[in-house]
């Protein structure tokens, strides 16, 4: 296996060869926000939370799609990238309703924690209050698409671990959504196994358990990367 | 401290639940030190004074811009205030209150509420200088007038309040950081 080292933040660092820029950043102790970002599932660089600004390129780019390189100096932190991460989050929060005193995942979401981490103590950005709606058709599951940032996870990871693909994107721009199915009431989706994995690595309350109220909700990727572990480490004869 | 040198302190309640304002009352003891530092000027729950007076310090504001009082009541605020302090999470980003604006216009939220829900005695009100009429929208603080300091929560705790209040009635800005200082919800 080959060795690059790199430079971040003035600390010096060896990685595999296949490794990236935020496998890098956690390496050297210099962790990244992120949000689209799972461990367990692909990286798509959907969110903007990682952005590192890397000497000799023209724009910062996302540390969990791009490959460490040899001699590569990378910053971390500058006033440049905290403007732009909090702008990334005042963008999510003013593109959908995201009430946090009324939300199921009230104290418990990633969105909430990333607004305290950037800083945000308002938007600079007006609010779109945008018309959405929420899809109740599931028994045991329930879909608020106001709460919904499109990271993806939920698609990536009916995809890749449980293999249904149940999830997937629909239409573009301010009208971009997550559908289910062929854009069908999820409870009419024959193909979903009712694993609940979505939920579970939700970071809002866009995907809940039904009949959990304001503050009850918890999700849980970390068994998402139990499970992933569990099934590369397994014993084949 | 000589009462003549206290700084003049108000709190305004738009469209909020008042929860903040109960939160404000969560200082306790404290209150009796804060007393000693600031004369409440105009208050809903520390003042019988009805309108807003000039040359205030420190104002804490409570809750959305959402009918026409709130409107006038913000910009004489902001006229009248050194330093104003949106407070809560409805004055910040119009939070609950907010809701309504994925209705999309006063009208359709009052022939909701009215008429539509309504258990058999359906009529719009309609009384011209005693109901104030709702704007289009509820607007946070921010976006009607400028804002000095930004105090998020829903409510913000009274630990939170304080170590807001506690730099500002010295002269201090505080310093808003952290999920004690400026976490939503």
């Amino acid at each position: 296996m080959s060795v690059v080292t790199l430079t971040i933040d003035g600390h010096a660092v060896a990685m595999a060869a296949d490794a990236t820029l935020l496998e890098a950043a956690r390496d050297v102790g210099r962790p990244l926000p992120t949000l689209c970002f799972l461990e367990g599932l692909s990286p798509v660089a959907a969110c903007r939370l990682c952005l590192v600004e890397i000497e000799g390129e023209s724009r910062p780019q996302p540390a969990c799609v791009t490959p460490v390189r040899e001699g590569q100096v990378v910053r971390t932190d500058t006033p440049l990238l905290a403007d732009l991460r909090r702008s990334v989050v005042e963008l999510l929060f003013t593109e959908g309703n995201h009430v946090c005193a009324i939300c199921v995942a009230n104290g418990h979401c990633e969105l909430q924690d990333l607004a305290v981490a950037v800083g945000m103590d308002h938007s600079r950005l007006p609010y779109r209050f945008p018309e959405r709606s929420v899809d109740l058709s599931h028994p045991l599951f329930g879909l608020d698409h106001n709460r919904c940032i499109l990271c993806t996870r939920c698609v990536r990871v009916c995809d890749e671990i449980e293999g249904a693909h149940v999830w997937d994107v629909g239409w573009r721009g301010e009208h971009c959504r997550i559908i289910s199915g062929l854009h069908q009431p999820w409870g009419e989706v024959d193909a979903c196994t009712d694993c609940g994995k979505c939920v579970q690595v939700c970071p809002t309350g866009a995907l809940f358990h039904k009949g959990e109220g304001t503050e009850e909700k918890h999700a849980h990727p970390d068994q998402l990367q139990a499970l992933v572990k569990a099934r590369s480490q397994r014993w084949t004869p | 401290m000589d009462p003549v040198s206290r700084l003049r302190f108000a709190t305004v309640w738009l469209a909020g639940c008042s929860g903040c304002h109960m939160s404000f009352l969560d200082l306790d003891e404290w209150l009796l030190t804060f007393a000693e530092l600031a004369e409440v000027v105009y208050s809903p729950i520390g003042s019988d004074v009805k309108t807003y007076p000039e040359g205030v310090d420190i104002a804490l504001v409570e809750g959305g811009v959402a009918n026409r009082d709130n409107l006038e009541l913000i910009l004489q605020v902001r006229a009248r205030t050194r330093l104003l302090v949106s407070f809560g999470d409805c004055a910040i980003t119009a939070n609950i209150p907010g809701m309504r604006n994925m209705l999309g216009g006063a009208e359709p939220v009052l022939r909701r509420a009215y008429l539509e829900l309504a258990d058999g005695s359906a009529t719009l009100p309609h009384a011209p200088g005693i109901v104030p009429e709702l704007l289009e929208r509820v607007w946070p603080v921010h976006e009607v007038v400028p804002v000095d300091v930004y105090l998020p929560g829903c409510p913000p705790d009274a630990a939170r309040i304080r170590a807001c209040l506690e730099p500002l009635l010295l002269g201090k800005t505080p310093v808003m950081e952290g999920a004690d200082m400026i976490r939503f919800g």
